[in-house]
């Protein structure tokens, strides 16, 4: 084990599958300098300009020639410096990408990594803070991974690059400094699709996500002080997601919030009130709720943009009306 | 098409040119101490080295003609007229910034002005200034539309896709390249094929100039030139300017990627500077030109002082101006 920040595992997860796998690369804007936040920092020296592309500001063809070159059977890491700018190359993403092995009937895979730095970060305005996971939930044939931990980041992001599947990868913007204890071996991989348990607690389930894993542990202290007990489910990976453990833990607290960054309407939280309404509605003891951010662009002045997050004290009071009800 | 033309300006012309880079050039010096004091919250960057192309070309400018611009957009906002008090307020996030605090300095607007908004993303400008010239056609209106953009913007497809619909639809329009040299942490050149902005537009028949982009009388001179040609529905014309970011990508950004002795010496062409020689040369004195620079910082500085003081919007306006059914609805004390 090492201490290493989020950055500098997804950095360690890159460079360790770039040595087991010649066909690996990365491309995007700035990767030569190390990438805007760092996470390639060191990667030119190792690997060169070849496999460690700078690109044009060119999001439609970073993508689409990935997905050409993905065809031709590398696998490339394809940065898009921020979720908001992989709006640019929508068509190759959600047309290209997505649908490519299922319209040539099988015959093509498409294995790459569209990494999406996201979420609100320093005053950064609507065009640069957005959340937007929900809408790649919604495209068959993409898998959709947000890891929170650093020993996430790299045992998913090492999965991600060793899977066969479009991968949209979630890396919050706020979390790169976020340290914490990460295996040091090259073949730790942990696996897409499975969730974990962040914390057990016998009254509520909270099942989140990326960096409200950490502001949902603050809630769940401060209920443990109020003698309620929160388990936190950390989903880990979008799509596919983890419905056995979440069903499991229901079985146990009988109670269901859903907590995510993103605007509350047409969320994922929705997608998991609606699958566990179906399945076990009759088992809870408390109605389903959501928590995510109102329906607003992002402001930029400070209070205004804080008014969007999800604090634990928001929180805090949703779970003390589910337990009160 | 290459041009050096017109030292024959005349002097009150290039005074007014100086003040407005002046202004600009202290705005960008206030607003980058309050970036690293922490005052401002979001990025900040820079337009410092490349004021002569935002004075050059808004002077030839009718407050009804239209701009649209980038990220590193202070300065055209400032030429084009807006008050850089609202501005300094927009960047502060306070009450009474142009957009009410809700944009930041990526997203500035001032539609009195014909300011039709920064962008906080590359290229996005070059499409919406092309639909703003075709609008005024349909409405018949002798507007020019000025589209400003870096050399970056120019591998992205919005571009083309923009360059060649001004020139199928004959717009009025005139795209203002600024050749920096970087875009973000990259050298433009290293990411850029072929002889670059000006061949691309040339290959769509749209005519290209080629400018120094520091000297302030030279692309007031020639910008003179082209509006009137715009306007009388020559076109899309293409303007590529020559400068240099003196300054990192943003307010925080060192810039230890470029060669340090370059980045020094690009000070020489410092277009106030230039622009300071040559009124020397046409016999305003230094007094004169200190009091001008002094106004300018004095401007700023207080600028600077009453968007500090100034109040945070009120928190009901995270709801305002989303949509008109369906927005959320703000409730007092949630
Ligand atoms: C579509 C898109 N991709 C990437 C970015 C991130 N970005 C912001 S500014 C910038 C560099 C732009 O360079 P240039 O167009 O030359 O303008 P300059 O900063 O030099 O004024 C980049 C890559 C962005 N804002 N939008
Ligand atoms: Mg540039």
């Amino acid at each position: 084990m090492s201490v290493l920040s989020y950055q500098e595992a997804g950095c360690q997860a890159v460079a360790e599958e770039m040595r087991r796998d010649g066909r690996v690369w990365a491309l995007g804007e700035d990767l030569g300098r190390g990438g805007v936040f760092g996470q390639y920092k060191g990667l030119l020296e190792e690997f060169g300009p070849e496999r460690i592309a700078d690109t044009p500001i060119s999001e439609a063809t970073i993508m689409g020639a990935s997905v050409g070159a993905a065809l031709a059977g590398t696998r490339p890491v394809v940065e898009m410096r921020f979720a908001d700018f992989a709006l640019c190359a929508m068509d190759e993403m959600v047309n290209q990408a997505a649908k490519a092995r299922f319209m040539f009937g099988g015959q093509a895979r498409v294995p790459l990594v569209i990494r999406q730095p996201s979420g609100m970060w320093r005053s950064s305005a609507a065009q640069h803070s957005q959340s937007l996971e929900a809408w790649y939930t919604h495209i068959p044939g993409l898998v959709v991974a947000a890891p929170y931990t650093p020993a996430d980041n790299k045992g998913m992001l090492k999965s991600a690059i060793r899977c066969d599947d479009p991968v949209i990868y979630i890396e919050h913007k706020d979390n790169w400094a976020l340290e914490g204890e990460v295996p040091d071996e090259d073949d730790y991989l942990v696996p897409l699709g499975a969730a974990r348990l962040a914390r057990e607690g016998k009254d509520l389930t909270l099942v989140t996500w990326s960096k409200m894993v950490g502001v949902a542990a603050q809630a769940a202290e401060l209920a443990a002080a109020q003698g309620i007990g929160i388990e936190i489910i950390d989903l880990r990976t979008l799509w596919p997601w983890d419905q056995d453990m979440v069903f499991a833990s229901l079985e146990k607290t009988k109670r269901l919030l859903v907590v995510h960054e993103a605007v509350q309407v047409g969320g994922f939280g929705a997608e998991i009130a609606a699958t566990v309404a179906e399945h076990m509605a009759h088992e809870l003891i408390a109605p389903i709720r959501r928590l995510g951010a109102p329906r607003a662009p992002i402001s930029y002045a400070k209070p205004l943009e804080d008014l969007l997050r999800i604090t634990p004290e928001k929180i805090l009071s949703t779970v003390v009306s589910q337990i009160g009800t | 098409m290459s041009n050096n033309s017109s030292h024959n300006i005349d002097r009150d012309r290039l005074v007014d040119l100086y003040r407005t880079m002046r202004r600009i050039r202290a705005f960008e010096e206030t607003a980058e101490a309050a970036s690293l004091s922490g005052q401002i919250g979001g990025a900040v960057h820079l337009s410092i080295g490349q004021e002569a192309i935002a004075a050059g070309v808004c002077a030839n400018l009718r407050l009804s003609d239209q701009i649209t611009t980038t990220h590193r957009g202070h300065g055209h906002c400032i030429a084009k007229g807006t008050d850089p008090g609202a501005m300094m307020l927009e960047l502060f996030g306070k009450e009474g910034g142009t957009c009410g605090g809700k944009g930041g300095s990526m997203h500035i607007a001032d539609f009195e002005v014909g300011m039709l908004g920064a962008n906080g993303v590359v290229a996005a400008g070059i499409p919406i200034a092309v639909g703003a010239a075709h609008g005024a056609k349909l409405l018949g209106e002798d507007r020019v539309v000025v589209c400003f953009f870096g050399d970056g913007a120019i591998n992205r497809g919005p571009f083309m896709e923009g360059l060649n619909w001004a020139a199928i639809f004959k717009l009025p329009v005139l795209f203002v390249c600024e050749q920096n040299g970087f875009a973000s942490t990259t050298h433009s050149d290293a990411v850029t094929a072929g002889a670059g902005a000006n061949a691309r537009a040339e290959s769509m028949g749209i005519e290209a100039f080629e400018i120094d982009g520091n000297d302030v009388a030279a692309v007031d001179g020639l910008v003179g030139d082209l509006v009137p040609r715009i306007r009388a529905g020559g076109g899309p014309l293409f303007l590529s300017a020559r400068t240099y970011r003196l300054k990192g990508h943003t307010s925080v950004d060192p810039a230890l990627y470029r060669d340090q002795d370059h980045a020094a010496d690009q000070w020489r062409h410092d277009p106030l500077k230039r622009a300071g020689e040559e009124l020397r040369r046409l016999g305003l004195s230094d007094d004169e030109l200190s009091a001008i620079d002094s106004a300018a910082e004095g401007e700023m500085r207080r600028v600077s002082e009453t968007a500090d003081a100034a109040d945070h919007p009120d928190l009901a306006h995270a709801y305002d101006d989303i949509q008109d059914i369906g927005a959320p609805v703000w409730e007092a004390g949630s």
